[in-house]
């Protein structure tokens, strides 16, 4: 099942790169064939996942490279549990998305779209591995159609932010590698589970050595203040579809690194440096909230405000506790939908009117009241509005961070109110206000691939608002053994 | 042992002497009219061929000529890979070689070389290795001042200059261990360094570094690669796919042999020495390597420096061999192989734009990907497998020469791979711009091309092969493995 889900995609851009060149259009329809058929795929899987069960779930293995009497091995091993699970909803759900909205993409389509489907095999390589080598390698997988999707379909300095990105993951990763073979040599093994079950306690250098290695790729990766500039490029230069990927599920990688390595893995270093990691997480989401209130640029606005949104998801990690834990892997969850369907809509608005300037904006909602609406219904659930799928995940964090942290807590949740600010004041700069002459051609959303995309991710963000049960059942079967296993060494 | 035995043992070797030998004079006696080409892919077939049966035939395993030369997995592994990558570079070279005048001897010259690498690999008596060296060096000294420009004879020139100095070096350790032993076959070295005296420790740390000092500049390790990249540059690109490829594999092949069968290798009481020492040799040619090719725009120098930090790659699993790593072994002849496909698909892309475009800089690399969209492929992926990014081999070799130096428990060889990792994430940056010159920048002109027939067949496989290694290296691995076994059986 799982293999499906991860080679379901790369069939499809095999299939799209080796269309003959005149029907290099049809290519959108073969990734949307492909895509919706791993929708359904990770549907079926989070359906079918069992939240009363212990372990991993629809595990499949094999000797990728045997073993021998050196005891060198990769393993292929898949599987999920009640934090993997959810991540692969995501993806399956925004890669759809992310066909939908390059609908009209005329440049070398066959291979945009092979690009994208290609991305989404990395990615979901990353959310199902259980074992480290085999994680790392598709984390280094992700990196090359990132590259190309930022570098040839981008826009503005497109080559200067595909290499920054390129560059900082590298960086980032290389001492993640690392990290991981000193884990698998002093345990003998590079099986997650196994290794999770029996924590390292010592290696051939300091554990707080190897604790950071592996933490400081993720870090980047989520990312946190100071280092995260390479996000606020590559978010403005990439094309719609890749800012959607890059927010929506790329980031999470960093979060679910953190959540099922650094944490489960290393849980007395994680415990050891958790005031470190709180105030990251408190500066970064204050940090975050006062350079997005200070942007200009739509698209740069939104992508700030993930820097922000994402402090939470470490703050969660941070808490140690089940309620902290929870709110973490919900936060990822729910910013991957709402933060998407931002970025959704502000592709939506760039295609009509060409600029991101929000100061060139004005009064859209009498042009475009559907694309308003749903900017709004993003915004709100971005803020937090109860009802909302935010809601329940920052009141989640909150809850789980306040006791084991509270000046970080009390700074994120002064975060929100930072945020409500720069969300209410866009809408009423872009929204409302006079009628502009100059944007009275525009048409709102009708074609239905965007009709499609807007909705589902509505639909998604609501529901988890109005019954969060849907996701948090399997997000606490998942976040309970992770939670023991730090708890335990408190 | 029967003479036809002893000739079969050291047939493939022997294959190539001939052919050298018929095909310079059936030029003499021709007129310059013999099939010269015809003749040097018949006598390499003939080796290819014989190589296969040696390895078919279980029994022929040991010593012979006197015990000069040694038959095993090892020395048919590298017979497999010089052969190969010679064959190779004969099927790329027609075309330049035919435009020289000296085309029969630049064939005669290489068949040379080859067959003394083979038997350089084969060396079981300091007398043979340093012989075989001298000839392989000499034949390549005159190949890279053969294409009489000024840079070219400038080449041969430093070439021969820096080898004469490298080969007096050799000879120097050479000679302290013979003194030592009373005995230039390395079973008796062998046996010497075993019960050596502490008393024996400074002579033989001596003579261990005056040898690497000799074949560090066949490998091309700092800080003896001063030559690499003005040979590369200077000479024919067709003469410098074979040095690098070839004669750094030849190189590492003898180093291993002459530490393993002659030194005891990680068994050593000395091993811990002489670890440390190529970690030095290992981290300084990483550094001089990737430094070095940050900032050249010509792609024969680029590729010179960046073979430099390949070579510091394949130290990192020396120092661990040396270290006492079960893996390392393996690691190295894995490497060795990925990087001899790899490699050579690189030169003889880079060769083939010399030819068709006039260029070797970079920048006229532009929007090759239109201008002939297989040879940009073949060379994107190479230079991706260079970086070590999945899914090709370069990931794997690099993964498993890291795993080989932290198996090792040394504290410094951790340090040495953090300082490879590092090394990883600036190399991508020289590699990375090269591919996104060739599909992102416009080019010059639209004139499409196409190499020819046979070259187009060495550039697929070479493509291939990345790949194949990258996603499915078990065969090639365990390939490795039981030749590294047969290195410290005696």
């Amino acid at each position: 099942m799982l293999t499906t889900f991860l080679l379901l995609p790369l069939a499809g851009a095999i299939m799209a790169i080796f269309l003959p060149a005149e029907r290099e259009r049809d290519a959108r329809w073969v990734a949307l064939f492909f895509t919706l058929l791993a929708f359904i795929v990770s549907v079926i899987i989070f359906v079918r996942f069992d939240t009363a069960a212990e372990g991993y779930q629809f595990v499949e293995s094999f000797e990728w490279i045997a073993a021998g009497e050196a005891g060198f091995s990769i393993q292929y091993l898949v599987g999920v549990d009640g934090l993997s699970a959810p991540m692969v909803l995501l993806l399956g759900l925004l890669s759809l998305v992310g066909v939908l909205i390059s609908w009209n993409i005329d440049l070398k389509p066959k291979q945009y779209f092979a690009w994208l489907l290609f991305l989404e095999t990395a990615v979901a390589g990353v959310f199902i591995s259980l074992d480290l080598i085999q994680f790392f390698l598709f984390w280094e997988l992700e990196l090359l159609p990132m590259f190309m999707l930022i570098s040839q379909w981008g826009s503005g300095r497109r080559l200067y932010s595909a290499t920054k990105f390129l560059l900082y993951t590298l960086a980032g990763s290389a001492f993640m590698l690392l990290g991981f073979l000193l884990l698998g040599f002093s345990a003998g093994t590079f099986n997650m589970a196994e290794l999770a079950a029996s924590p390292v306690t010592d290696a051939i250098v300091p554990m707080a050595i190897v604790f950071w290695a592996i933490t400081l790729a993720f870090l980047v990766k989520l990312p946190v203040v100071p280092v995260h500039t390479w996000l606020p490029d590559a978010h403005t230069d990439a094309p719609t579809a890749v800012s959607v990927m890059l927010a929506g599920v790329l980031l999470k990688m960093g979060g679910y690194g953190l959540l099922r390595i650094s944490l489960s893995l290393m849980p007395e270093q994680a415990q050891e440096f958790k005031v470190i990691l709180a105030g990251i997480a408190g500066f970064s989401v204050l940090w975050g909230a006062v350079i997005t209130l200070r942007q200009t640029d739509l698209k740069r606005l939104v992508a700030y405000s993930s820097v922000s949104h994402m402090g939470y998801v470490l703050l969660g990690a941070a808490a140690m506790t089940d309620v902290g834990l929870s709110g973490a892997a919900l936060q990822m969850f729910t910013h991957g939908t709402i933060t998407g369907l931002l970025f959704v809509m502000v592709g939506a608005i760039y295609d009509r009117t060409h600029t991101r300037e929000i100061a060139k904006m004005s009064g859209l909602m009498h042009q475009m009241p559907l694309i308003g609406i749903v900017f709004v219904i993003a915004g709100l659930a971005s803020l937090g509005l109860p009802s909302m799928s935010g809601f329940v995940a920052e009141l989640t964090t909150f809850l789980g961070a306040l006791q084991a942290h509270p000046a970080a807590t009390i700074a994120a949740i002064f975060g929100v109110v930072l945020s409500a600010g720069y969300i209410l004041w866009t809408v009423q700069r872009i929204f409302h206000g006079p009628r502009a002459p100059e944007w009275e051609h525009l048409e709102d959303a009708r074609n239905w691939p965007e009709l499609v995309a807007m909705g589902v991710l509505v639909i998604s963000i609501m529901a988890v608002g109005i019954y969060p049960s849907i996701l948090t059942n399997a997000v606490e079967s998942g976040i309970a053994p992770i939670a023991a296993i730090v708890g335990a060494v408190a | 042992m029967s003479l036809a035995q002893e000739l079969h043992y050291i047939g493939p070797a022997l294959a190539l002497f001939v052919g050298a030998g018929v095909v310079l004079f059936a030029d003499v006696l021709s007129g310059r009219r013999a099939p010269r080409w015809g003749l040097t892919l018949a006598a390499l077939a003939v080796a290819l061929a014989w190589t296969f049966v040696l390895a078919m035939d279980g029994d022929a395993r040991g010593e012979a000529l006197s015990g000069a030369v040694r038959v095993d997995a090892f020395s048919i592994y590298f017979a497999f890979l010089l052969v190969g990558v010679t064959l190779a570079v004969v099927l790329c070279a027609k075309r330049w070689a035919d435009s020289i005048e000296q085309g029969a001897e630049f064939y005669g010259l290489l068949l040379i070389s080859a067959a003394s690498m083979v038997l350089l690999a084969q060396g079981n008596d300091l007398i043979t290795i340093f012989v075989a060296l001298e000839t392989t060096s000499i034949a390549q000294f005159i190949m890279a001042g053969l294409a009489r420009t000024d840079r070219s004879a400038e080449a041969g020139l430093k070439y021969l200059l820096t080898g004469s100095v490298a080969a007096a070096v050799l000879l120097y350790g050479f000679a302290f261990l013979f003194g030592m032993a009373g005995s230039t076959s390395l079973p008796v070295v062998a046996e010497y360094v075993a019960s050596a005296p502490e008393s024996g420790r400074l002579p033989l740390l001596l003579a261990f570094v005056f040898i690497i000092g000799g074949f560090g500049y066949k490998m091309a390790l700092a800080p003896f690669h001063a030559w690499v990249p003005d040979v590369y540059q200077g000479a024919p690109s067709i003469v410098g796919s074979f040095l690098s490829v070839a004669s750094k594999a030849a190189g590492f092949a003898v180093a291993l042999r002459v530490f393993y069968t002659g030194l005891g290798g990680g068994d050593s009481f000395m091993a811990e020495d002489w670890a440390i020492f190529v970690a030095v040799i290992a981290g300084l040619s990483m550094i001089f390597g990737n430094t070095g090719a940050l900032l050249q725009t010509n792609a024969k120098r680029l590729l010179g420096y960046s073979s430099v930090a390949q070579a510091g790659n394949v130290a990192v699993g020396f120092a661990a061999v040396a270290a006492g790593s079960t893996i390392g072994p393996s690691g190295v002849l894995f490497f060795l192989g990925t990087y001899a496909v790899t490699n050579l698909g690189a030169f003889i892309a880079v060769h083939v734009v010399a030819e068709r475009l006039g260029t070797e800089e970079i920048a006229d690399y532009a929007g090759l990907s239109r201008r002939s969209p297989a040879l940009a492929a073949v060379l994107s992926l190479c230079l991706i497998s260079l970086t070590g990014i999945p899914p090709t081999a370069g990931f794997i070799a690099k993964v498993y020469i890291f795993n080989a130096a932290v198996q090792t428990g040394h504290d410094w060889l951790v340090v040495l791979v953090a300082v490879a990792v590092v090394n990883t994430a600036i190399s991508a940056f020289y590699y990375l711009r090269w591919v996104r010159t060739m599909w992102m920048d416009d080019p010059v002109e639209e004139t499409r091309f196409q190499p020819a027939g046979a070259v187009q067949v060495v550039l697929l496989l070479s493509g291939f092969g990345v790949l194949l290694f990258g996603v499915w290296p078990g065969p090639l691995i365990n390939a490795a493995r039981s030749a590294a076994e047969t290195l410290s059986i005696l």
